[in-house]
């Protein structure tokens, strides 16, 4: 008992520590959902403004702006703890890293991912998106975006290490988005035509179950392999 | 079994091998890869429907399988690397990774020339297409990712863990692509004797098969044998080794 309530600790601690750090400064906050608002905003100019195009394009641009957002807070994950020597402690600490690794991914869910959720309707209305598809927007955001962080972390840790980490980084991550991206948006596109998506919701949740599991055990090898 | 490899994961003893075994690479793909194309290029009957420009199936369907052959035999070695912690393995890793990048770049380069009178374009977003091109990237990857280390030791770690998590992700990439979008053809040689395509073809696509896959073991062992030698330069048997020239 006295060693499950230790894990609980660590992994409370370490998330706390990471969300509290990113309160204090809240441009990180906001600086990826206003890249995601700028974003946005370009592709009406870039394509013309026209609704029914805008309609048809929304699910791409949406989760196009979605993952290159997530991408800008990635390289902040482990990158301040490696600096300032934490990362050596969790390392060599007795406790499992996977777990805090775990609490860590999180965090960056719940500072750049959840935001995204948040705002989804905003992003929805201004793409002309369909009121149907609202729904489907805001859940495959929702199991998508900490399937992103698991992923991207596996880059973050294999990087961390480096000088100029952050474009080999989206250089890693983004072929490994593929899927999700192409899951999400089918997911979309389908709840315009008003049919049933439950299909690529669930294919997209036993991608997240499978990251959930095996992602921690990636990252912390990728880590101790940049900090070694 | 392993009294009789434990030997291997000295270097020297590596280096030895690839010597013992690169000229019966050398001799079967040049063999193969002859034969094959002489065979393919000059002799096969030309189709019925698409004359002579099928001919190139000779060059690309072997690149396509060995480009996703070379990527497991790679994410085998780096799983061999990282379980047992043997070095020669991780350069193993490095070694197969330009070769398969080229065997991908091959492959697509010689799609698009395919494509550009069958399909009438050089590229379509089609599902193999893009899942070989996203094989592609994977493979720059982990070759970006291993230059980008200056220490080599955690350079060859890093890819490692980068070619395991690409080999989990293949599958699903495939498939998500796949159901996405299709347009190329089928496998069409998986069974011999349902096989889709003539025997008077279907042998000397095989033959290429086999060449290149010779090749691309030829490939590897002369860059692992770079690789062995390089990480070893201030070895004593090296040294010996380009005394004796």
């Amino acid at each position: 008992m006295q060693v499950s309530n230790s894990y609980w600790t660590l992994f409370c601690s370490v998330y706390k520590k990471d969300v509290t750090l990113a309160f204090r400064q809240r441009a990180e906050i906001v600086n990826p959902l206003l890249f995601f608002l700028i974003v946005i905003t370009l592709f009406p100019l870039a394509i013309g403004p026209e609704p029914g195009l805008l309609a048809r394009m929304a699910p791409g641009i949406i989760w196009v702006a979605a993952l290159l957002s997530t991408m800008l807070g990635l390289d902040k994950i482990f990158r301040d703890d490696y600096m300032d020597g934490s990362l050596e402690q969790l390392i060599a600490s007795p406790y499992p890293l996977p777990l805090a690794v775990l609490a860590k991914v999180a965090a960056h869910w719940t500072t750049a991912g959840l935001p995204m959720v948040v705002m989804a309707p905003v992003f929805s209305m201004l793409m002309n998106l369909e009121s149907q598809a609202l729904g489907a927007t805001i859940l495959t955001l929702l199991i998508g975006t900490p399937l992103l962080s698991f992923i991207g972390a596996i880059g973050a840790g294999l990087t961390v290490g480096l000088q100029k980490g952050g474009i080999l980084m989206s250089l890693l991550v983004l072929p490994l988005y593929i899927p999700v991206l192409i899951f999400a948006t089918s997911a979309i596109d389908t709840s315009i035509m008003s049919l049933a998506y439950s299909g690529q919701l669930a294919i997209l949740g036993a991608m997240l179950a499978v990251a959930l599991v095996a992602a921690p055990i990636a990252i912390s090898s990728a880590l101790r392999v940049s900090v070694s | 079994m392993w009294k009789w490899l434990h030997p291997y994961a000295k270097a020297e003893r590596a280096y030895q091998l690839c010597n013992t075994l690169l000229p019966y690479f050398v001799v079967v793909s040049v063999l193969c890869i002859v034969v094959g194309w002489v065979w393919g290029l000059a002799y096969a009957p030309a189709d019925y429907q698409q004359k002579d420009s099928y001919r190139i199936i000779f060059i690309h369907v072997p690149s396509a399988i060995l480009s996703m052959g070379a990527y497991s035999s790679m994410a085998i070695a780096a799983i061999i690397a990282l379980v047992w912690q043997l070095r020669n393995a991780e350069l193993a890793v490095i070694a197969i990774a330009p070769v398969g990048a080229a065997m991908t770049a091959i492959a697509l380069i010689t799609g698009s020339a395919w494509g550009k009178p069958m399909w009438g374009a050089w590229w379509v977003w089609d599902a193999r297409l893009t899942s070989e091109l996203i094989l592609l990237f994977l493979y720059l990857g982990v070759l970006s990712l291993f230059h980008a280390f200056e220490d080599k030791k955690a350079g060859g770690k890093a890819a490692c863990i980068l070619a395991i998590v690409g080999v989990v992700n293949l599958p699903i990439i495939h498939f998500s692509v796949e159901w996405w979008n299709t347009l190329h053809q089928g496998g069409a040689i998986t069974k011999f004797d349902t096989s889709a395509i003539d025997p008077s073809m279907l042998w000397p696509l095989l033959i290429n098969i086999l060449g290149f896959a010779a090749l691309v073991g030829m490939l590897t062992l002369i860059r692992l044998k770079n690789e062995i030698i390089q990480v070893e330069k201030h070895r004593p048997w090296v040294r010996q080794l380009v005394s004796r020239g």
